[in-house]
């Protein structure tokens, strides 16, 4: 399967004096799960806003390198030509329309989709994944749960039927629970509806569950990267991003104790 | 009791205009976050242009009226293109003192083209008033209030079902997520601007057929403050209660209050409603309060 994202070696600033970005390059393979991990002021968020082309709306820009997507070279496209092309950016936070009821919500994620005839029956499937999205159709968005929320969003996404689904952060202040349920559902629209997924999470240990590929960032930049397998058993990842020491759970009163190094600083 | 019916007519055919005009005010500010202090001004110039095509240039009012709002959407997007869009991301206050400019120049050129004097438009509406029981009304009332209303019929269907009307309240609501669901945003300004323009062109007709044409219509767009800081700034249907009830309460001192003291209330007491309402309901009676979740 060929590669459908490729982001080659980019350079954002912002504000024209900020640099985030410093040489970062990703690959996302067609169909897909790929994930992005990193602690916060990584240049994730940035990553993603560079492919959707939102960077522009706060005075960033990709400054070197390319991104392309399907063989076209994207980066200087508007953000709304770059939805149309197929990429569509889940923005952390939610960022539902509060004001706007759910069904509404739903009706502008469509809104760049010319089959209009074919809108009724994609919400239907959005529904069919989001049963409680269907119980709560007309209720005003602002007013729903923080879970029902993140659903909300997803389903919107998948209103514009894209190609490459970037999900920043779905997790961000739900339960557990209701993390995982909304994780498989991710899963399930990667597998039935063929849609590529880029991930962006702070959980590492779920997000590699789920991935097939992963991406590990440290100050602007790739430090690490492998198959989701291969990076659960990194002894680094295992430190830094998974929370569990080689010797098991370390005790403090170790005396000799050191902190272990991250291999990849040299 | 006969009196009072007549003052709440003609109120609620002035207060629908002041609906109208006080629609696009809001679109805009919801949109864009823009007070636009040239609203009175956009109604000015639709007056005057129908008055132009009817009168200089001798089209029939109907088809004059509907070549009106297709000037109205075209100088609106002029407008948009050349003065607003410059002006995306910079402070909010820069372009509000853009629109005030704005209101000047769009004065300066009607004084240029049309020059000052009083015109009146030629009689279009018989003078043939109605009588509905104890009130009369005469045509041109009931047509402009037909039309404002039949208009704001439009533009709350238009935000509720269409496309581009949900996608307006989208872009109200979170500009930047608006962007990320491929909304152009420019686009969405652009209407808004449209909008707003023709809603006040038509308003300038129908007050023009009311009263004479002079460049003092552009004050007009300073009543509609009062209504849409009685409505909520940001809320549609309190632009059209808003509207009626400032038409209403103007007619009603106009025709009790002004015979007391020589008149001039009617002129103060939008101005008094506002400092009060800001004073106690700063939202407005719709103005919609944060959806905050704690």
């Amino acid at each position: 399967m060929g590669v459908m994202l490729n982001v080659n070696n980019i350079e954002v600033i912002y504000n024209e004096v900020i640099l985030v970005l410093k040489g970062m390059s990703l690959e996302v393979p067609e169909g897909k799960i790929v994930t992005l991990l990193g602690a916060n002021g990584a240049g994730k968020t940035t990553t993603l806003k560079a492919i959707s082309g939102l960077l522009k709306s706060e005075e960033g820009e990709v400054t070197d390198g390319t991104i392309e997507f399907m063989g076209e070279v994207i980066n200087h496209r508007e953000a709304e030509d770059i939805v149309k092309s197929g990429i569509f950016q889940v923005m952390e936070g939610r960022r539902i329309f509060k004001d706007l009821t759910v069904t509404e919500n739903l009706l502008v994620g469509a809104h760049v989709r010319r089959d209009r005839e074919n809108i009724k029956r994609d919400m239907e499937t959005v529904f069919s994944y989001f049963p409680r999205l269907k119980e709560r159709h007309k209720q005003v968005a602002g007013y729903m749960s923080g879970g029902e929320q993140q659903m909300l969003a997803i389903g919107r996404a998948l209103m514009s039927k894209p190609k490459l689904m970037m999900l920043d952060e779905p997790s961000l202040g739900l339960a557990p629970l209701l993390v995982k349920e909304i994780f498989e559902i991710v899963m399930r629209i990667n597998k039935e509806e063929g849609t590529t997924i880029l991930l962006v999470e702070q959980n590492a240990n779920l997000a590699l569950q789920v991935a097939d590929y992963g991406y590990i960032m440290e100050g602007g930049r790739v430090v690490l990267d492998g198959e989701c397998e291969v990076l659960r058993n990194n002894p680094d990842v295992k430190e830094f991003y998974l929370g569990q020491s080689e010797a098991g759970k370390k005790s403090f009163k170790d005396v000799k104790h050191y902190k272990r190094r991250k291999r990849w600083l040299s | 009791m006969d009196f009072f019916l007549q003052l709440l007519v003609s109120g609620i055919v002035v207060g629908s205009i002041y609906a109208l005009v006080a629609l696009g005010f809001v679109l805009i500010y919801k949109a864009t976050g823009v007070i636009n202090f040239a609203q009175g001004e956009f109604l000015m110039v639709g007056a005057y242009v129908c008055l132009a095509l009817v009168s200089q240039l001798h089209i029939p009012f109907w088809i004059a009226f509907f070549l009106t709002m297709a000037v109205t959407v075209v100088l609106g997007m002029i407008i948009e293109r050349l003065a607003l869009r410059p002006m995306i991301g910079e402070p909010i206050i820069s372009i509000i003192m853009l629109t005030i400019g704005l209101s000047s120049v769009l004065k300066c050129a009607v004084l240029l083209v049309w020059g000052p004097n009083n015109r009146v438009y030629p009689q279009i509406f018989s003078q043939v008033p109605i009588n509905l029981g104890p009130i009369v009304i005469s045509q041109v009332y009931i047509w402009s209030v037909g039309f404002a209303f039949l208009f704001l019929a439009l533009f709350t269907l238009f935000f509720r079902y269409s496309s581009y009307g949900i996608a307006m309240r989208a872009v109200a609501n979170d500009q930047q997520a608006a962007l990320s669901m491929g909304i152009s945003v420019k686009k969405i300004f652009a209407l808004a601007w449209c909008i707003a323009f023709l809603v006040a062109g038509v308003g300038g007709v129908f007050l023009g057929n009311i009263n004479v044409v002079n460049v003092s219509l552009g004050f007009f767009g300073l009543k509609v403050f009062p209504a849409v800081i009685l409505g909520g700034l940001d809320s549609i249907p309190g632009a059209i209660v808003g509207g009626l009830i400032i038409g209403i309460l103007e007619a009603m001192t106009g025709g009790y209050i002004d015979p007391l003291v020589g008149g001039g209330t009617k002129e103060v007491l939008p101005f008094v409603v506002l400092v009060i309402i800001l004073m106690v309901k700063p939202y407005g009676f719709f103005g919609t309060e944060e959806i905050e979740k704690v």
